[in-house]
């Protein structure tokens, strides 16, 4: 049956190429926040690869194993990265266990979860133990994991943050999302690798900073300046940067045209915005990621691709 | 420049063969041509067993007006007329020539001269192409004279010479060797539906073909070589308009004339410059034997009805890690079951795939990575359509369009999951339009 | 305690607002029910197993009244109720009691890998339907089973797997319903629903081969080649020969068994029939044909090669059928 070739790309390539795009913010996870760091990564991956392959071989009796995909692994790598780098253990292995089991395993396993796995293992972490969660090592203390000197999210406080300490990652967070700078690179080497394209994570940067803008416009008391540069630290801090790039565009819960990426992309960016703004939580990207997840069903079936000879006459 | 607007893949190119002279094959011992060449109704033998014919004597007639007749090529007494393993898997029904010598009908012009000049009314071209059996040669075999008689006037023709399937080459030798006599056959196509324009679209990966066609067609006012950028499925009838002219045919029943453009493909035009200038049938065609781990992959000038497995031969054997025979391309062509298949109309190429090559990567579940959306040059949703098919939700598949799919296979061939998304929508489309048909019926 | 009062009074009004606006909506939008599917279903077993093909025994209901309208119940059956259930129902629609034979998928193919070799291979989805559109098959034989188990899949009460030494599906006789589903799933057309005759009893010509002699006999060796001995023994007209391919009409067959010892090629198989060592014949029982059929059994839809039911065939005489495919 034709065709007879194939192009050679595979899901483990693609998730290769993720991992590798992960590998900066890693790293510099690793340089910030020293071993704990490199506990966390390591603790969320082996829990997330053994829950999936438990879940695989004794509850849906697979008889072929899914974890040699690499999706676990992503999946724990994006755990990681949401969480402080000095958070105890068996918090870590419940999320990976509630990530992967829930998130992933209970909808049939890859391809079929609604949510992103890594989400929902987050945001289960978050409202289970909101303080362990929100609590972030300050960086650069290469102290043992747990006994580092914590701090509030620069988003508690970001008219006083510095746009360059933002950018460039010198500040405390969870461990994925503290530098915009090597976020940015892996978004680079997975556009360059053409395993995502750049809707989303663009729709998602442009239509935050512009709610931001107009929302703090409306709010009144600022020169249009200061305005523009609180955004861009809106931008910068926090999990949007990790979110667009690496948990937005997640292949499974995000949509299947470029016209539905831009909506799920321009809806996420005023998500996070109003719940940054108008929420409790100093944080809403894992939230608005989840609340569109949701939507993309929805999306799909309202956004067709461009068929041919359909809108274009002669 | 010039491409498609909608999807569309890069298969590793491949021209094993490209560049090399097309060699003229040898007779086979006995010749088998199967009675559906073409799409449309199956020829009906107009010969018995015993009858001797010629080298271009009328051996089927068609058997309606979407349909061709067949003519012999060898000369010899006819054996039987059986059953035989076609190019579909099946056995259809043929009719077997025993070779004796090559003894041409005295009608055929066999000389090497370029007849440039013809007195033929455009009706009169139409005609002789009807009766030479001539069918479009790219592959899918759709009567020429079918083609030629359009609803409604057009503007343009458009020489399908881009040959976007990985490996093939027949169709590059051919404008290598025979420029003229091809520019020769665009003019009678040109004149038979009485359009001013042609062009020949060739993918840019033949530059040797585009400038030796650029420098011909000085001579031939109307014709202009149009170079497009490599993209596979670049031949498929509707991108090939879409990249050439920027129109797109609408569904069916709609067809190209109704945008004002005619295809052929170069391969027919040569058919039609040998059937209109020479008299001649519709009994050879160019065969590109190749593959990987074939040991001389070459152009075969080969008589139809010929054995596949004797082109293989010719090409060095058979290789032993031959894991697949395909007749055509790598992308669209087909698996066939015996090397023993004879060379039809439609036949462009055989492909031998190693054993490594012939195997399909494991099956995984789909990511929903959008890239078979991206890929497919209709702008449809393949891993839908596939599950859709899978699960008989006929009505479902049908709003999604399923019936437009050309099956050019490009969705396949991204897959990273390896899912068989062509072989599910194949399936989809042909029991869709088996409801389709059934309710047309009602009505 | 005021405050309990007020509001114990006001749910309760709220309560008894709301159910009088239900009351009134509920017989506003009424919806119109033939009552005859009440009562239809008040005859099902009301297991909701499903097994008619419906979903539930209301669904079963809705459709027997439905196809009421045209006359028959042909094709639908209650196979936890059998017979039975069945003429109930029919007794409430008013229509003749669908009294038929008790039928029985049979798998009209016997190649297996040792009868009829695999000649290539076939990569692609395991499915029947897309196989048999992609080409004629792993084997020469271009008409029997591909094995790709369809019609187990097909089959909602397990009364079809596939045997993995044949490569074909079995029919599971004391579970099949004879509900047509393997039928209808089988792209090749190699199941057929046939009487199961009495004690089970019956001749199947077990090939669909359309090929003539020679080439059927090269891609398998036990196909029908068509060459008519059977139809030339039987003494009741039950053969038929069509396509060069012999088919036995179950109702005129007597299971004499003189087609199955005439048969070449072994494609004729008698079933269900004691060793053959005691007596050579049966007395003769006529099968009928047809009419009702349960809906039980599903057969599997395409299968690959070879071998049809198994059911402890012994040899007989038997007519053949034809196949169709």
């Amino acid at each position: 049956m034709s065709p007879h070739v194939h192009g050679g790309d595979s899901v483990k390539r693609n998730m290769r190429w993720v991992i590798a795009a992960m590998m900066p913010a890693l790293l510099w996870s690793f340089y910030s926040f020293g071993l704990g760091a490199v506990v966390v990564t390591l603790t969320s991956v082996v829990s997330c690869v053994v829950f999936e392959w438990v879940i695989n071989k004794f509850i849906l009796r697979n008889p072929r194993n899914t974890i040699a995909d690499l999706s676990a692994v992503v999946t724990g790598l994006l755990l990681a990265f949401n969480l402080p780098s000095n958070l105890p253990l068996y918090i870590i292995i419940v999320g990976a266990l509630f990530a992967i089991g829930v998130g992933k395993m209970t909808f049939g396993g890859l391809g079929n979860n609604p949510f992103n796995p890594a989400l929902v293992g987050r945001v289960f972490l978050l409202i289970s133990f909101p303080v362990k969660m929100t609590s972030w090592p300050v960086p650069h203390q290469m102290s043992a994991y747990t006994d580092a000197v914590t701090a509030a999210t620069p988003l508690a406080d970001l008219g006083n943050a510095n746009l360059a300490d933002l950018f460039f990652g010198n500040i405390g967070g969870s461990m994925g999302e503290v530098s915009a700078l090597l976020l940015l690179a892996g978004f680079l080497i997975l556009l360059c690798s053409k395993v995502i394209s750049w809707h989303i994570p663009i729709s998602i940067f442009v239509s935050a900073f512009c709610f931001s803008v107009l929302f703090y416009a409306i709010r009144g008391g600022m020169p249009f300046a200061d305005i523009c540069m609180l955004s861009l630290k809106h931008l910068c801090a926090g999990g949007i940067m990790l979110g667009a790039i690496f948990m937005a565009t997640d292949y499974v819960t995000s949509p299947m045209t470029h016209k539905g990426m831009l909506i799920y992309g321009v809806l996420i960016g005023f998500l996070v915005i109003c719940i940054r703004l108008f929420g409790n939580y100093p944080e809403g990207m894992s939230f608005a990621i989840l609340i569109m997840n949701a939507f993309v069903p929805l999306i799909n079936n309202a956004c067709k691709p461009k068929r041919f000879a359909k809108e274009v006459k002669k | 420049m010039k491409t498609f607007r909608i999807g569309g893949v890069h298969p590793e190119e491949n021209k094993l063969s490209a560049g090399k002279k097309i060699e003229v094959m040898e007779l086979p011992r006995q010749a088998v041509f199967p009675l559906s060449q073409h799409i449309g109704a199956p020829a009906v033998p107009c010969v018995a067993k015993g009858d001797v014919v010629k080298v271009g004597t009328k051996i089927a007639d068609a058997g309606g007006f979407v349909s061709a007749p067949i003519h012999s090529s060898v000369s010899g007494k006819v054996l039987k007329i059986d059953t035989a393993i076609d190019a579909s898997g099946y056995r259809k029904p043929v009719i077997v020539i025993d070779v004796d010598g090559d003894k041409w009908e005295p009608s055929i012009d066999r000389s090497e001269d370029i007849v440039r000049e013809t007195s033929l009314e455009p009706k009169e071209i139409v005609a002789r192409i009807q009766e030479c059996g001539i069918v479009g040669m790219g592959g899918a075999c759709f009567p020429c004279h079918v083609k030629l008689s359009p609803r409604t006037p057009v503007d343009v023709v458009i020489i399908n010479a881009v040959e976007c399937e990985p490996y093939l080459t027949a169709d590059h030798s051919l404008m290598l060797e025979k420029p003229e006599q091809i520019l020769i056959g665009v003019q009678l196509i040109m004149k038979a539906v009485n359009v001013q324009k042609a062009f020949i679209a060739i993918e840019n990966n033949k530059p040797d073909a585009i400038a030796l066609m650029k420098e011909k067609t000085a001579a031939f006012p109307g014709i202009e070589v149009c170079p497009l950028k490599v993209k596979y499925p670049q031949g498929g009838e509707k991108q090939l308009i879409d990249a050439v002219v920027n129109r797109q045919v609408p569904n069916p029943p709609a067809l190209p004339a109704d945008v004002g453009a005619i295809v052929q493909n170069v391969g027919t035009a040569y058919a039609i410059y040998e059937a209109v200038m020479k008299n001649k049938p519709l009994f050879e065609r160019v065969v590109t034997v190749t593959g990987k781990s074939v040991a001389n992959p070459m152009n075969l000038l080969t008589r139809m009805g010929t054995p596949m497995s004797q082109l293989i031969e010719r090409a060095g054997g058979m290789p032993e890690d031959t894991g697949k025979i395909i007749g055509g391309g790598p992308m669209m062509g087909k698996a066939l079951l015996t090397a023993e298949v004879p060379v039809c109309k439609g036949s462009s190429g055989i492909l031998l795939m190693t054993e490594k090559e012939a195997g399909r990567g494991e099956e995984m579940p789909c990511i929903r990575c959008s890239k078979c959306v991206s890929a497919c040059p209709m702008g449809l949703e393949p891993y839908l359509l596939a599950k859709q098919s899978e699960r008989s939700m006929w009505d479902e598949a049908e709003v999604n369009e399923i019936m437009t799919c050309i099956e050019c296979g490009s969705c396949q061939f991204t897959c990273p999951s390896n899912r068989p998304l062509l072989d599910w929508i194949r399936q989809g489309k042909g029991t869709v339009g088996g409801i389709i048909r059934a309710r047309a019926a009602k009505k | 305690m005021n405050v309990i009062l007020v509001a114990v009074i006001a749910l309760g009004l709220l309560g008894l607002i709301l159910a009088a606006v239900l009351y009134l909506i509920a017989k506003k939008f009424a919806v119109e029910e033939d009552p005859r599917i009440a009562q239809v279903a008040e005859v099902l077993p009301q297991a909701n197993c499903g097994g008619c093909g419906y979903p539930g025994c209301q669904g079963f209901a809705e459709a027997c009244v439905k196809a009421s309208a045209e006359g028959s119940l042909d094709g639908r059956a209650c196979p936890v109720g059998g017979k039975a259930v069945m003429d109930k129902v029919s007794e409430i629609l008013g229509l003749a009691s669908t009294d038929a034979e008790q039928k029985v998928a049979v798998v009209r193919c016997q190649g297996s890998c040792a009868h009829r070799p695999r000649t290539a291979e076939y990569v692609g989805v395991k499915n029947c339907h897309v196989a048999n559109a992609t080409s004629g098959g792993e084997t020469g034989c271009f008409f029997g089973c591909l094995g790709l188990g369809e019609c187990v899949a097909a089959c909602s009460f397990g009364a079809l797997h596939m045997n993995p030494e044949t490569g074909l599906p079995e029919v599971d006789e004391s579970k099949c319903t004879a509900c047509g589903q393997c039928v209808k799933a089988c792209p090749r057309k190699i199941i057929e629903l046939r009487p199961m005759g009495k004690k089970g009893r019956r001749m199947s010509v077990l090939c669909v081969n359309k090929e003539k002699g020679a080439v059927a006999r090269k891609a398998c060796d036990i196909a029908c080649i068509g060459c008519g001995k059977c139809q030339k023994v039987c003494e009741f007209e039950a053969i038929t020969l069509e396509n060069n391919l012999a088919y036995i009409d179950p109702a005129k067959c007597r299971l004499c068994r003189k087609c199955e010892d005439a048969c070449p090629q072994h494609s004729i198989v008698a079933m269900n029939f004691p060793p053959r060592k005691p007596k050579a014949e049966e007395p003769a029982k006529p099968a009928e044909p047809e009419v009702k059929k349960a809906p039980e059994a599903a057969a599997p839809v395409e299968a690959p090669a070879p071998e049809p039911v198994p059911v402890a065939p012994v040899k007989e005489a038997a007519p053949k059928q034809e196949a169709q495919s």
